[in-house]
């Protein structure tokens, strides 16, 4: 049986002695006897450290670890620096706890701060919070914060990422704020619709850039119309692309949120993630989540600290607009050493890569039959529509190894690449594809 | 703690004084000094209504966040800038840092003039 | 020095081979013109930076970390080797479902220990963080009762002595919150609750052992006269080290519970994060579950809940925190569970008995894993705050406790040693926490002026608030 409990048997019963108790029944002795397990847990026995790693490692092993991947949706495969890994294991990072005492804290504020500043770089927005959970979460605080008093209903594209639609929805739900998604014309937000929609109501708009299918969506002329309406503005963007694609800032966003995932975090079947969400300072008190600040001691020394509280759940209880306290912090510092890693030309090459891998693919897969569903621009996901069965083609494809588009329905498949695929590997996919009839 | 002469005063520590057909608000000397450094202060809009009793501001410290209740029920029709900009002059100077002017003024609170707003200090000490 | 300030134009590292097809063309309108200011750096010099910052960061690897409420145990090495394991990091959250049985095992396994452990029939590993499956239970609980078109019930009991989050999530989820004082004994007043309950009543969320680290001895009677009138009862799972192995709160009357799988399971904080917030019920509340259920025995698949009340947040929640916390509970194993249990609690009285005698304790009776002082005596005689006594224990080496919480305690310092410490660590503190008491008396200017070993003395705290400086601004 393991353990992390220091004290032996006898040394507990000294210590239980020492303070007046002759046994753990007798310390426990306050508690009434009715709500007591009378009997031992059913879970299995305690095992050795061997054991646990032997048991675990099969788990693992019982997941298929693919070479190749086409598939994003929402979790891409990009490359990840050594350092990210290095950096993020140190244990005074991993073992530490929310920095509340922050003379003993300003590793990770500083880092935090660095962070922010990074994301607001990537945005061009003003202020950035310490993160949220992920991508999904932060657009749903987003809508959140837009909330007016006279102002309570979200108008959201049908084209987000599914669960991050899903969850706007659930918080939605939760809070009474009213909800219309705006249908899809062509893999792109119906902007007619958006049009007829947008009434004094409205208290924001919520797309995704590139959206769920990839495509640019004409995210500058849907800000104009949302801001002449009244209403807040909010782009949910992919980071990688804001390498080479207009800023939220310049598109005309108001809040920018999205997935850090894509910037040196690993696929891990989901999770952990992080939510990034900035906006401009005009609205910055509406911003949920911690946010780390500069300022300085008696003597004058820099230091950081988590600020602007008031805001937050332990000064404001009820009346506070979320009750996040905490954030993704050891999934941002992976995010800042990764960006500082990559540095503003690898951020842009990132990006560049992708679309050309992406866009390489979508022209060797329409040679084959596997024709672009939309005619809009796209950035590193595109859709291909073909007579050959999505679930026959992917099926080939993950018998050698490779894990191919995500399956829309029988005829469309979402595709991705990232800087990790090389021709070969595209070409090898192509080849594959072809054969199967 | 100071008491100005000339104004009038709530129990939840808002001073009141009337300017002909408009009102003017802020908060006592003894609020300000309760809250502690303040960071924030949110306001409302010319034009909002507000009701006695009612909370028309939000006022914040590092560490806590209080309302401010109208001693009036009205309209607004003035907002003071500068407390925006600049909230630290409540705490520096309460009795010049007014926070909104209210119009058609068609309720109070029950209002306190200074020596009876001193007394009643005394009875929270 | 900022790693904005490091950077020096023209320096990076070389991670991208060039580009094998031809480069594909950004429409002019998307074309980002704005310049990015992302630091150029040498891998040396940005690893050293992080090494930097690194040393002004503590973790309880460096040392005693009582945060009280917050379970700041031992973080196992062989947790984090597990959760590094390319089966786990490498899997695509899409991938074929025979792909990832593997993963669909860790999380059924992980929910079938938690709901045993708990006494709940369900789980759901989606949610991130406590707040978060706050959020998830209350969701529930707004659920059930819009199920049984029951429209009245708008109203979430909350003690005064609970967390911050507990009213912000009842909000979250359009709830009124009513506020029930605590007795004298820091217990729920049971007087107090009657004149509360009535038919617009959705539940109740309650910690036990409560904020004060007292388990609350009227717990059954608690939650029945909540059920009685209707409601439902919400655990918060925050002081389930306290009692895990040895209370079930499924025993105790409770509906909904969440926990903190990095409180109670283990896993490393990251300096605010990622955790686990698993969100249990009992039966008659699993339709509504979140997200995805795991179902299956040799083949496993996911099945989303008949009446779920859709998704809290991307996929399946922050997998690798499970993958942790299942490492850790298999090592501890039926019989570990309630061993840490007790010695939580036995660390945690044995300090606060070695403390009695000079500190005054808020509630002078036996605690469960934590307890709670309030330095209100010792501010008046000697002007010492609960916070020159936190600041004066980093000058000693030693991570202070939870200050100023519960807020019904003044001048609150609350410790929650874990069982992770050893009797030495212990007597260690407890010395250094007498020391301070006698500096208090002798020489309180000087605890004032704590820390003075840091990196940075107290900082203005007004000024960041005043004039917010979030961001680096480029020259």
């Amino acid at each position: 049986m393991g353990k992390y409990v220091p004290n032996t048997e006898a040394e507990q019963k000294a210590m239980l002695s020492e303070i007046g108790f002759s046994s753990f029944d007798e310390l426990f002795a306050h508690v009434p006897e009715e709500v007591k397990l009378k009997k031992e847990l059913d879970i299995p026995s305690g095992l050795s450290e061997l054991e646990v790693r032997r048991d675990m490692t099969k788990l693992a092993e019982k997941n298929k670890i693919f070479p190749l991947i086409f598939r994003g949706a929402g979790a891409y495969r990009h490359f990840i620096p050594s350092i990210v890994k290095s950096v993020i294991s140190k244990e005074n990072f991993l073992t530490s706890y929310t920095p509340y005492q922050a003379e003993t804290s300003q590793g990770v504020l500083q880092s935090i701060f660095e962070y922010q500043t990074m994301i607001c770089d990537l945005t061009g927005m003003d202020v950035s919070n310490a993160s949220v959970y992920d991508g999904a979460t932060a657009a749903a605080e987003a809508v959140a914060m837009c909330r007016e008093r006279k102002r309570k209903k979200a108008l959201v594209s049908s084209l987000m990422q599914p669960d991050t639609l899903e969850t706007v929805k659930t918080y939605c739900h939760g809070n009474g704020m009213e909800l219309e998604f705006i249908p899809e014309k062509d893999g792109l937000t119906d902007i007619d619709y958006l049009k007829a929609h947008l009434d004094p109501s409205i208290a924001c708009v919520l797309i995704q850039h590139p959206n769920f299918y990839g495509n640019l969506e004409p995210a500058r002329q849907i800000a104009d119309l949302s801001h002449e309406a009244g209403a807040k503005y909010i782009m949910s963007v992919n980071p990688i692309s804001l390498g080479i694609l207009k800023s939220p800032k310049e598109y005309g966003a108001d809040v920018a949120v999205g997935d850090g995932q894509p910037l040196g975090l690993s696929l891990a079947f989901g999770g952990p993630y992080l939510g990034f969400m900035a906006c401009l300072d005009k609205i910055k008190r509406n911003l949920p989540g911690r946010i780390v600040g500069q300022t300085n001691d008696k003597e004058g020394r820099i230091g950081y600290v988590l600020t602007l509280q008031a805001r937050e759940q332990h000064i404001r209880r009820e009346k506070a607009s979320s009750n996040i306290c905490s954030n993704q912090a050891l999934c941002a510092l992976a995010v800042a050493v990764y960006l500082s890693a990559v540095g503003k030309q690898g951020l842009r090459q990132a990006a560049e890569l992708s679309t050309a891998k992406a866009h390489y693919m979508a022209k060797e897969l329409e040679k084959i039959g596997f024709r672009p569903a939309y005619k809009a621009d796209f950035f590193h996901e595109f859709v291909t529509v073909s007579e050959t069965p999505s679930e026959k083609a992917l099926a080939a494809l993950e018998k050698q190894g490779i894990l191919g588009g995500y399956p829309l329905d029988e005829k469309r498949i979402l595709w991705c690449c990232t800087e990790v695929n090389d021709k070969r590997g595209i070409d090898e996919a192509v080849q594959i594809l072809k054969e199967v009839k | 703690m100071s008491v100005k002469e000339g104004l009038l005063y709530t129990k939840s520590h808002e001073w009141v004084k009337e300017e002909g057909d408009v009102w003017v608000v802020g908060l006592s000397d003894y609020a300000q000094s309760e809250l502690g450094d303040l960071v924030f202060v949110n306001l409302p809009e010319e034009g909002d209504e507000v009701k006695v009793g009612e909370s028309f501001s939000e006022v914040e410290s590092v560490k806590a966040v209080s309302d401010v209740y109208s001693p009036l029920s009205g309209v607004v029709c003035g907002v003071n800038e500068e407390v925006l900009d600049n909230p630290a002059s409540i705490n520096g100077a309460p009795y010049d840092s007014w926070m909104i002017r209210v119009k058609d003024v068609s309720d109070k609170a029950e209002l306190m003039d200074a020596a009876a707003y001193e007394a009643y200090l005394k009875t929270l000490a | 020095m900022l790693i904005f300030e490091k950077s020096r134009a023209g320096r990076g590292c070389t991670l991208f081979p060039p580009c094998d097809v031809e480069p594909a063309a950004v429409p002019e309108k998307d074309k980002r013109e704005l310049e990015l200011h992302l630091p150029e750096l040498s891998e040396t010099e940005i690893s050293r930076h992080y090494t930097e910052l690194a040393k002004k960061a503590r973790g309880v690897n460096d040392g005693f970390y009582p945060l009280g409420s917050c379970t700041m145990k031992y973080n196992p090495k062989i947790d984090e080797d597990m959760a590094a394991l390319p089966g786990f990091t490498e899997i695509h959250p899409l991938q074929p479902i025979s792909t990832v049985q593997g993963c669909l095992e860790v999380i059924q396994t992980a929910e079938k220990y938690l709901c045993e452990i708990t006494g709940m029939d369900s789980m759901t590993l989606q949610p991130a963080a406590g707040a978060h499956g706050e959020f998830t239970g209350i969701m529930l609980i707004k659920a059930y009762h819009e199920s049984r078109n029951d429209s009245k019930r708008k109203k979430i009991i909350i003690p005064d002595s609970a967390h911050g989050t507990n009213p912000a999530s009842a909000t979250m989820a359009d709830f009124s919150v009513v506020s029930v004082p605590s007795g004298p004994d820091g217990c729920v007043d049971l007087e107090k609750l009657k004149e509360v309950l009535g038919d617009d009543i959705a539940g109740l969320m309650l910690t036990n052992p409560n904020t004060v680290g007292l388990f609350d001895k009227n717990i059954l009677e608690i939650t029945k006269l909540v059920h009685d009138c209707g409601g439902l009862n919400y655990y918060d799972g925050a002081n389930l080290n306290a009692v895990m192995g040895v209370v079930k709160p499924g025993d105790m009357g409770f509906d909904v519970i969440h926990l903190n799988l990095h409180k109670t399971f283990s896993t490393p904080h990251g300096g605010g994060g990622p955790g686990s917030g698993a969100v249990g019920c009992k039966a008659f509340l699993a339709d509504f579950l979140p997200s995805l259920m795991v179902v299956g025995e040799k083949e496993k698949h996911f099945e989303k809940p008949k009446k779920s009340i859709g998704e809290m947040k991307n996929f399946y929640g922050n997998f690798l925190v499970v993958v942790r916390a299942l490492a850790y509970i298999k090592t501890l194993g039926k019989e570990g569970v309630p061993e840490a249990c007790h010695n939580a609690v036995l660390n945690a009285n044995y300090m606060m008995d070695k403390l009695k005698d000079i500190y005054t304790m808020a509630y002078d009776e036996v605690c469960m894993h934590e307890f709670v002082m309030s330095l209100e005596d010792l501010k008046h005689k000697t002007g010492v705050s609960a916070m020159d006594i936190a600041k004066a224990l980093l000058d000693n080496g030693m991570h202070p406790p939870t200050m100023y919480f519960p807020l019904i305690v003044h001048e609150a310092l609350m410790i929650e040693p874990t069982e992770t410490e050893s009797k030495d660590t212990l007597d260690d503190a407890i010395r250094v926490y007498r020391m301070l008491y006698e500096e208090a008396q002798k020489n309180p200017e000087k605890l004032h002026e704590a820390p003075v070993t840091m990196p940075v003395g107290r900082l203005d705290e007004v000024k960041a608030a005043r004039e917010p400086v979030l961001r680096y601004e480029w020259k």
